[in-house]
């Protein structure tokens, strides 16, 4: 609701004064908090999302996405498609054309050469991109003339706009980065943090992980636009501190991710000086269920895998239980307020691939108990922990340190006790957690745990490299080093046989529903994964801020060249 | 004294090389991944290849080997370097720290002007309020002053600064919005202006940092003097009918500075090192954040470079209190 | 939980300087005059009823007020009700925000904050006065050991921390439980990583008590090393290590609040005032109150400890005694 309130309020005030604003740099400057300061520009050696969306304002891809997850063309004159030939028939090239006339900040022309060295820039072997994955298949390309691209893919790609397209793959110019391929890519410190773009700003100073300093783009190729003379993009602190600077001290017009508890959302938007603004992505906290068992008593490199099957949760009763005893209302009360919402789904948006699965939001804890009852697990021995065939129904329950999870921790025992489940608690540091190191006991893909608790999303609309997560073969174990994505270790031909068909299938509507059935597979089918919170992108943006629009798809930074000031 | 502080500085690089040796080993033992903070949507090959170009998949003792030559030689060269505009270093790879890909000194650099002036006032005027108020509590000794001198040392130690400075912001900057919450790191004095805006952030820093050192070195001096007012050489000066100023200006203060001096000293690396839960608290991007910043990521070149800077400091403290003992205490003989 | 904890010193302190009353009546020792000298200071005096009555209440209270810390309740309806309470007679403190008691959760966290604060001030101390005695009496002893300070104040802490706990804490888990375990490994890390400074201070006095004229004219009548440090040196170094022990004391406990907040400390279901006070600081514009009881908790203990020191401090030293 706040969302349209604000997008009603900017189209009133441009209706208003349009004329006021048609200068570039007339609008002065804005301040910009990002809470976890900004180490990089250059989003292929970024080590976060931060670094991605401070990039956008000086750098562009071909394509991005609009607030509903709609790509539309930023250097790209247009978005190709089957229908308008961009795309071939047999779904193994396109074709993107260039907007005429292009140039980036330094004047010079962008052209295809550009385009296709980005590609190489990103795939050299020694160089370390962080977004290897969005140029994965593809053979060549070729660039026939100074606007047009040809990808070519090794197989048919139902969906080929993965490269080139959102914030986490803009085009960098070659003439800056050419000696920067390979190893050389992380000593051109100049490059990184200066680079030449064809955004709305450029980079004038770039301290850091503490501040970086831009200014309007003399070239940038709308001429009344940015508004914005100079952008201050501040980093430091928590995520308090960055609402607190727009919402209580006007110290800041925008900060980035600022999620801080629902009491204090309130508190903080009362005081009348900004707006907290949210949008709904595919960010979803769940509950993911081991299927193997994490005993400390089995030998090491047995922990955890597929060798020994979950005593208790490779029941269906069990795991569907525990999803019927979480009030997941209460969670986003407690937790997120307005950054979030309940889901059964692991992918909840866009709609066109959105399952109507909502089964799961009404708690129902009499439900969960006859069924555990109705299953043979029953309280045998009377001290309130039900058990079956000598098995306890007893759970570790691991998460990353961090306020919101703790508190859900706390409730999610709460219920879970009144079920006859006896629950421990474990909190790990999210840099090991999350570090990947296989040396680690600790890490969410070994899961030396029952089950464990956080988020995950994806990139851009297209739900089938998240979806491949869960195939039988990238089960983590110690012969891939622990580096499967399927943390659950869900194996199902049923379910690797419907991926294997979406990959081969074109066409929006068809992709959806089949996106859909793997959805339900994973969640209300076998509650193999307890979605439990949908959490948006969550900011605070000052009332003298108009023009910001929320984008979950894609940088929030996207529309930077609309910002301008409330006169 | 000579002789002693050159064997102290030859007796220093054997140290420095073990703790060198030891931070490495420690931070590369510590759990925790580089690349913890890149999302989940970027799949496992591709993290190897990233682990790969910062060579963090090197054996420990390559990786060591090879930062000891950037730090020792390479790093100089580019000092020279950019002093006299030459060129040793001819583009040899640099200790380029993980998560930005910016060379480490020159992070340093960004980040020691804010850190100076922030703790480095804090600390100076830290000391400044202690000294007096440790002396005079202790020559009056259980006279008002001296308790309300002990209730503010105690206090200033008593209460965690993540409190109080928490609660300064709440009063002063976001219910009174007398100062801004967030430190400015692009402000440069020019004129009144800018000066003031400079004063109105470093105010509630300074405020809290201060009195927390002034709690410890107060605690310190007091009890120091106190100590030497009890001995024999005061008896005897004041027997002789010497004034009391003199009595404990010349002879008693001399004498009582020397434990201090040695807790001043001790101190200093932190003016370096910055206080790190202060830094956080007040938005300063200091060199105790850049420290905090890159150990929540495991950025291993970022924290052994700035560790290590900070073990050179204090072993050089080390000494500069250790000659000082001798230039105020003629008893301690080194040799 | 209380038999796993061990007893924690705070309330020792009194007993042994009122034991020592209690003989020093008889036999009118030196004791005796400490305390009389104590009991001057009113500052000491002060503290050293508000710590009893504080080391009282986290003690003693449980076993009157017996809510459970971590109680919550699991009827979302009712919970909602009872979270974020102000002071009321149900919950004295009022309750956070899942509603447990803040009570209940103030003394729980102060039984465990107390026990940290002086068994990790005790390691320390104790290894840094042994370190300080022998590197300032033993001169070929003095380069290494203080290269070894020098050491441990140049590493970084959080690291070694980091270290320490990943290393050790699942071995010391499955044998002693994961919450002595994780009780012993904090304070252990705790005192490992802060008895440089004492090392220093204590160092500092031995080398100058060395040339002392009683110290010489021990040792000129041959009395052993080990004789001249327990007889001479060591009472001398007291008063330093007292006002070290009592900033140190402070240090423990703040740092243990540090590894609360890092994740580092006890499990989440284990609030310590550090943890109290941590979590409180992301509500503190809501309800500043969550801050405060912890703030003021962690604030009066160290308070009253540094002011029992000093008293201490006062009465120990023979040389200012009476001034």
């Amino acid at each position: 609701m706040k969302f349209r309130t604000a997008l009603l309020g900017a189209a009133a005030a441009f209706a208003l004064a349009p004329a006021a604003h048609a200068e570039r740099g007339a609008d002065g400057e804005v301040k910009v908090f990002y809470y976890q300061a900004v180490s990089t520009l250059n989003a292929y050696l970024s080590s976060g999302t931060k670094d991605v969306e401070a990039g956008s304002l000086v750098l562009e891809p071909l394509a991005g996405f609009d607030q509903d997850g709609q790509m539309f063309p930023r250097l790209a004159a247009e978005i190709p498609t089957v229908e308008n030939g961009g795309v071939s028939a047999d779904l193994t090239s396109i074709t993107w054309k260039l907007k005429e006339g292009l140039v980036w900040s330094d004047g010079t022309p962008v052209t295809s050469a550009d385009v296709k060295f980005t590609w190489e820039y990103c795939t050299h072997p020694e160089g370390g991109c962080a977004q290897g994955a969005k140029y994965e298949g593809i053979a060549s390309i070729d660039t026939p003339d100074d606007l047009t691209v040809v990808v070519k893919f090794e197989a048919p790609k139902p969906y080929p706009y993965q490269p080139f397209t959102g914030g986490t793959a803009p085009i960098l110019q070659k003439a800056q980065f050419e000696a920067c391929l390979g190893a050389a890519a992380a000593s051109c410190t100049e490059q990184n943090s200066k680079p030449i773009g064809t955004g709305p700003f450029i980079v004038t100073d770039f301290k850091v992980n503490d501040v970086v300093t831009l200014e309007a783009n003399p070239n940038y190729r709308d001429p009344a636009k940015p508004a914005f003379g100079k952008v201050t993009l501040k980093g430091g602190g928590d995520a308090l501190a960055a609402a607190s600077a727009v919402m209580e001290t006007g110290e800041f017009d925008y900060a980035w991710n600022t999620q801080i508890n629902p009491e204090q959302q309130a508190q903080m938007e009362a005081g009348g000086k900004g707006t907290f603004v949210n949008a709904f992505g595919t960010l979803v906290e769940r509950i993911e269920i081991n299927m193997t068992n994490p005993d400390p008593a089995l030998p090491e490199g047995e922990r955890s895998t597929v060798k020994h099957p979950h005593p208790i949760l490779t029941d269906a009763n069990v795991r569907k239980a525990l999803s019927m005893a979480i009030d997941r209302q209460t969670l986003v009360d407690v937790g997120y307020g307005g950054a979030g919402r309940p889901t059964c789904n692991l992918v909840p948006s866009p709609a066109f691939q959105a399952s109507d699965n909502t089964e799961c939001l009404t708690q129902d804890m009499e439900g969960a108990k006859a069924l555990l009852e109705g299953a043979g697990w029953t309280d045998s021995d009377g001290d309130g922990i039900r058990d079956k065939d000598g098995k306890k129904l007893s759970l570790v329950y691991q998460t990353t340190v961090n306020p919101v999870r703790q508190d859900f921790q706390a409730l999610v025992k709460g219920w879970w006790n009144e079920l006859g489940v006896e629950v421990e608690l474990k909190a790990i540091d999210p840099s090991v957690f999350f570090g990947g190191d296989a040396a680690s006991p600790d890490t969410f893909q070994k899961f030396y745990a029952d089950v464990e608790m956080y988020a995950n999303n994806f990139d851009g609309t297209d739900a089938e490299p998240y979806m491949s997560q869960y195939l039988c073969d990238k089960i983590p174990g110690p012969d891939n080093q622990w580096q499967g994505e399927n943390i659950n270790r869900f194996c199902d031909p049923a379910y690797d046989a419907l991926l294997k068909e979406l990959s081969t299938t074109a066409g929006i509507e068809a992709r959806g529903a089949m996106v859909m059935k793997l959805n339900d597979m994973l969640t209300k089918d076998t509650n193999v994964i307890i979605p439990l919170v949908d959490r948006g992108r969550f900011s605070a943006k000052s009332n003298t801020l108009d023009g910001f629009v929320m984008n979950s798809w894609d940088t929030e930074l996207w529309n930077a060249q609309d910002w301008t000031r409330v006169k | 004294m000579l002789s002693f502080t050159i064997r102290r500085l030859l007796a220093a690089i054997p140290t420095l090389l073990l703790i060198s040796l030891v931070i490495f080993l420690l931070v590369d033992l510590a759990p925790g991944s580089p690349l913890s903070d890149i999302p989940l949507t970027v799949p496992p090959e591709v993290r190897q290849k990233m682990l790969a170009a910062m060579g963090a998949d090197q054996p420990v003792m390559v990786r060591y080997v090879l930062w000891l030559k950037q730090f020792f030689w390479i790093e100089p060269l580019y000092g020279i370097d950019a002093l006299f505009g030459t060129d040793f270093a001819q583009g040899a790879q640099r200790i380029i720290s993980w998560q930005s890909k910016v060379p480490v000194f020159q992070i340093i650099g960004e980040r020691l002007p804010q850190t100076l002036t922030v703790v480095g006032t804090a600390y100076l005027i830290g000391v400044l309020i202690a000294l007096p108020i440790g002396i005079y509590s202790a020559y009056r000794q259980y006279s008002w002053f001296d308790q309300a001198g002990t209730f503010f040392a105690m206090a200033g130690f008593s209460v965690p600064t993540f409190f109080t400075g928490n609660i300064l912001i709440l009063i002063f900057a976001v219910n009174l919005g007398w100062f801004p919450t967030i430190y400015d790191t692009n402000l440069t004095v020019t004129d009144w202006a800018s000066m003031k805006a400079m004063l109105l952030q470093m105010a509630l820093p300074v405020t809290v940092l201060a009195l927390f050192n002034a709690a410890e070195i107060s605690r310190y001096t007091r009890s120091s003097v106190l100590e030497n007012l009890g001995q024999d050489y005061v008896r005897t000066a004041r027997a002789k009918g010497m004034g009391e100023g003199k009595v404990l200006l010349k002879h008693v203060l001399r004498n009582s500075l020397i434990p201090v001096v040695t807790v001043i000293a001790l101190g200093l690396p932190t003016v370096f090192g910055g206080a790190i839960v202060t830094e956080q608290i007040f938005k300063i991007n200091g060199i105790g954040a850049a420290l905090i910043g890159a150990i929540n990521v495991s950025d291993l070149p970022t924290v052994q470079t700035i560790t290590f800077i900070f073990a050179v400091l204090i072993v050089m403290f080390n000494l500069i209190a250790d000659i000082l003992y001798g230039i105020l205490d003629p008893r301690i003989r080194y040799d | 939980m209380t038999e796993s904890v061990p007893p924690s010193a705070p309330p020792s302190a009194p007993e042994t300087v009122s034991a020592a009353v209690a003989r020093a009546e008889r036999v009118r020792g030196p004791w005796a005059d400490v305390w009389a000298q104590f009991r001057k200071h009113k500052g000491a005096m002060l503290a050293l009823i508000t710590l009893g009555v504080l080391a009282l209440v986290c003690l003693a209270g449980p076993l009157v007020w017996r809510i459970d810390p971590n109680f919550i309740e699991s009827d979302t309806v009712k919970m909602f009700k009872m979270r974020n309470q102000g002071p009321s007679l149900a919950h004295p403190l009022g309750t956070d925000q899942l509603g447990r008691d803040m009570l209940a959760r103030m003394m729980f966290g102060g039984r465990i904050s107390l026990a940290v604060g002086t068994v990790a001030m005790l390691v320390a101390i104790f290894i840094g006065t042994t370190v300080g005695v022998i590197a300032g009496y033993f001169r070929r002893l003095d380069g290494l050991l203080m290269r070894l300070t020098d050491l441990f104040l140049a590493l970084p802490l959080l690291p070694l921390l980091l270290v320490m706990m990943f290393l050790f804490r699942d071995s010391i888990a499955s044998t002693l439980g994961p919450r002595l375990g994780t009780f012993l490994l904090i304070v252990l890390a705790i005192g490992l990583t802060s008895w440089m400074q004492a090392a220093r201070v204590v160092r500092g006095e031995v080398l100058a008590l060395k040339e002392r004229e009683f110290v010489l004219a021990a040792r000129s009548i041959g009395t052993p090393s080990r004789r001249i440090i327990t007889r001479h040196i060591l009472p001398n170094v007291l008063s330093p290590v007292l006002v070290a022990a009592t900033l140190g004391i402070a240090a423990a406990i703040i740092t243990e609040s540090v590894l609360s907040f890092l994740g580092l400390g006890f499990p989440p279901d284990f609030p310590t005032w550090g943890r109290l006070l941590y979590d409180g600081i992301a509500e503190i514009r809501t309800y500043p109150e969550r801050v405060m009881w912890p703030g003021i908790a962690i604030s009066l203990t160290v308070l009253s400890v540094n002011y029992i020191g000093d008293g201490l401090r006062d009465a120990l030293d023979p040389r200012i005694r009476g001034r």
